[in-house]
């Protein structure tokens, strides 16, 4: 069921301020997100989508990444005025995230049950016995087959889809009302990557969190997601339900991408692509950015960049070019 | 269309030794990365190998580039054995036989203008034509490569660092495409690109076959991808073949239940009707201690007594469409 929004991100700049110049990888974005959801944020290598996630956690790379203006307001609460310590109570707890690589994820020195253990105890004290119940429990969670002789076992001992479960069980140990999944199936073969999928939504119902789910597979939003939000050069050019995406899509970019996918069943002829390449995001144009590679594009595309337009129920766009309804 | 086919693959295994120990090792077992592979590639057509993890795709596929040499079986190249080639044989199937690799990130040499690329891939590969010696006509040919595959001529000056992923992944194809091949292993061209520049690339690489008449072996998961490449489609699973037939009748009539598996995973981009989804329970076994019987007994939804018991054969099950199933025994 889906209920009240938990969190509302509005006008999130995120730049890296670079010896040679500024970065605008995040510039705009704003969404909601609403208990029980899954939100799909889907856009090509480089559009920051991945950004906006390390933002939302407040995980910025080192390096002169920083959140510049606007507000993540999590049951109503700014959290990007928190400090570093309360940010700490905050991160497992109310937003937590999983990344796609399950390698990197994990530490391969601690066995899972001590990297469990760790996240158990930041919210509940208890003896060890009790902890590592909860632990199994953790992982029963997550259908690990087994889970009492698994938890004494090191990441190398298990495989990929494994490993992305017991991410997932850290993950979602403290309950948190949203969970940000970044990629987290593409590094899984796909009869796994259905079983990880099925999992989060069968989880999703049990805890009614809410999802972020970025992906640039449309695919898996078309499995997983309820609404869909297309990025492009750092910002939310169409945003609305996965049916009216796919069935409907307004948006020249969000169009042209949905129509390079290749398909299962229809004619199999060329494939329509996008040409040129996104601008740079140092150099980025006053108009639309989208308008260099657009088949539509007029002067004032050029000029100015268009405002975000009301395309339908919960539907919108930023084109010029749209009838707004 | 030729009815000789370019390059037949027979009764291919590979069995990689498990040891242990340094100087006194010892052989633990065997992983049976491909076992009983056979196949075979016609001139300008393309093969789709397609699998997940382990099932022996990329072994194959380093067999025929000549990477790996088979513990037991053949592959001919136009009716010549390729195991044994020394000298300038093995530098003339070398220019007949090229491959293009998933990562454009790691496969061209950070330190070298694209331009000398491409031509020392020319050079390498020009087996005894002492012409290649002349850099005018090597610059010729660059620039006819660069064009060919979409890019610029004057962009052989640049470093791979100057490119786009799409890019590398074209200056790739160029080095390849050098020595005029026959054939072309492309293992997961597309995979790490991005949606839009994926449809680029597959646009061309269709172009160049239509052109050059060269034959590919595609390597890949992604079954949508094979849909719009392939001629004929080889799907494993453990070092096996499981189901073989042309792409128009597989994706017409799936039969094998390992493969109709992978076909319900694919996610539709789409809103998703998911009633029919089958969910395979567990993952793929460990390679070394593969079951016996049918490999994909344990996680079948069709199982039955005998596939624990009796390996099922390849056969045909309609023209051209061969199936390893005993739920086609009888037919």
């Amino acid at each position: 069921m889906i209920g009240e929004t938990v969190l509302e991100v509005r006008d999130l700049h995120t730049h890296f301020f670079l010896r040679r110049g500024v970065v605008k990888a995040v510039d705009g974005v704003s969404f909601s997100l609403r208990r029980g959801e899954v939100l799909g944020l889907v856009g090509e290598s480089g559009c920051g989508k991945s950004l906006t996630a390390l933002s939302l956690m407040r995980l910025l790379p080192k390096g002169g990444a920083r959140t510049i203006k606007g507000e993540v307001l999590l049951d109503g609460e700014n959290i990007l005025e928190r400090t570093p310590a309360e940010m700490r109570e905050i991160r497992g707890r109310r937003i937590s995230m999983v990344l796609q690589d399950p390698q990197t994820s994990l530490n391969p020195v601690f066995s899972i049950g001590d990297q469990l253990r760790e996240a158990i105890e930041r919210r509940q004290r208890g003896t060890r016995a009790e902890v590592m119940k909860e632990a199994v429990a953790a992982l029963r969670r997550v259908e690990i087959a087994a889970p009492e002789q698994r938890i004494g076992q090191y990441p190398h001992q298990m495989s990929g889809g494994m490993k992305q479960r017991v991410v997932g069980a850290i993950a979602i140990s403290g309950e948190p009302a949203v969970l940000i999944a970044d990629e987290p199936t593409t590094a899984l073969d796909v009869t796994i990557q259905l079983q990880y999928l099925k999992l989060l939504k069968r989880l999703q119902a049990e805890t009614g969190m809410a999802i972020l789910f970025i992906t640039h597979d449309f695919g898996v939003v078309g499995r997983m997601c309820d609404r869909v939000a297309v990025m492009y050069a750092g910002r939310i050019v169409e945003c609305g339900p996965v049916r009216q995406i796919f069935e409907a899509p307004q948006h020249p970019y969000t169009r042209a991408l949905i129509a390079s996918v290749p398909k299962m069943s229809g004619p199999i002829g060329r494939l329509t692509t996008i040409e040129g390449q996104p601008p740079s995001l140092m150099d980025l144009p006053v108009g639309c950015r989208f308008a260099s590679r657009c088949a539509l594009v007029e002067q004032r595309c050029l000029d100015a960049y268009p405002g975000t337009v009301r395309v339908g129920e919960e539907h919108t766009a930023d084109c010029w070019k749209v009838v707004p309804r | 269309m030729t009815s000789e086919p370019l390059l037949r693959v027979e009764g291919l295994r590979k069995h990689f030794a498990l040891t242990k120990g340094i100087l006194f090792a010892r052989t633990l077992g065997y992983i049976k990365a491909v076992d009983d592979v056979s196949f075979e590639i016609r001139a300008g057509e393309t093969l789709g190998l397609v699998g997940e993890s382990g099932c022996g795709k990329t072994t194959t596929s380093r067999m025929i580039l000549n990477l790996e040499t088979p513990t037991e079986g053949r592959i001919l190249l136009e009716d010549e054995p390729i195991q044994g080639l020394q000298g300038a044989a093995l530098s003339a199937y070398r220019a007949k036989v090229q491959a293009v690799f998933q990562d454009p990130w790691s496969s061209l040499n950070p330190r070298m203008k694209v331009g000398r690329t491409i031509a020392e891939s020319l050079i390498v590969n020009a087996s005894g034509d002492r012409a290649w010696g002349d850099p005018a006509r090597i610059d010729g040919r660059v620039r006819e490569l660069l064009l060919q595959v979409g890019l610029r001529p004057e962009q052989a000056q640049q470093y791979p660092h100057e490119f786009s992923g799409g890019q590398r992944q074209r200056v790739a194809l160029a080095a390849a495409l050098a020595s005029r091949p026959k054939l072309i292993v492309l293992d997961e061209p597309v995979s790490a690109l991005d949606v839009s520049i994926r449809a680029q690339m597959m646009n061309l690489l269709k172009d160049i076959q239509a052109e050059d008449d060269v034959a590919y072996l595609l390597v890949a998961h992604d079954l949508a991808t094979v849909r719009h490449m392939a001629d004929h489609v080889v799907v494993m699973y453990l070092g096996k073949i499981v189901e073989q037939a042309p792409t128009v009748s597989l994706f017409a009539d799936v039969r094998h239940p390992y493969t109709k598996a992978l076909f319900s995973a694919v996610l539709v981009a789409g809103p998703n009707r998911h009633e029919n989804e089958i969910e395979l329970k567990g993952e793929v076994p460990s390679p070394l201690d593969p079951p016996a019987g049918c490999r994909f007994h344990t996680r079948c939804p069709y199982v039955m007594p005998r596939c624990s018991l009796q390996e099922p054969a390849l056969r045909e099950v309609s023209p051209g469409h061969a199936v390893a199933c005993h739920l086609f025994d009888d037919a």
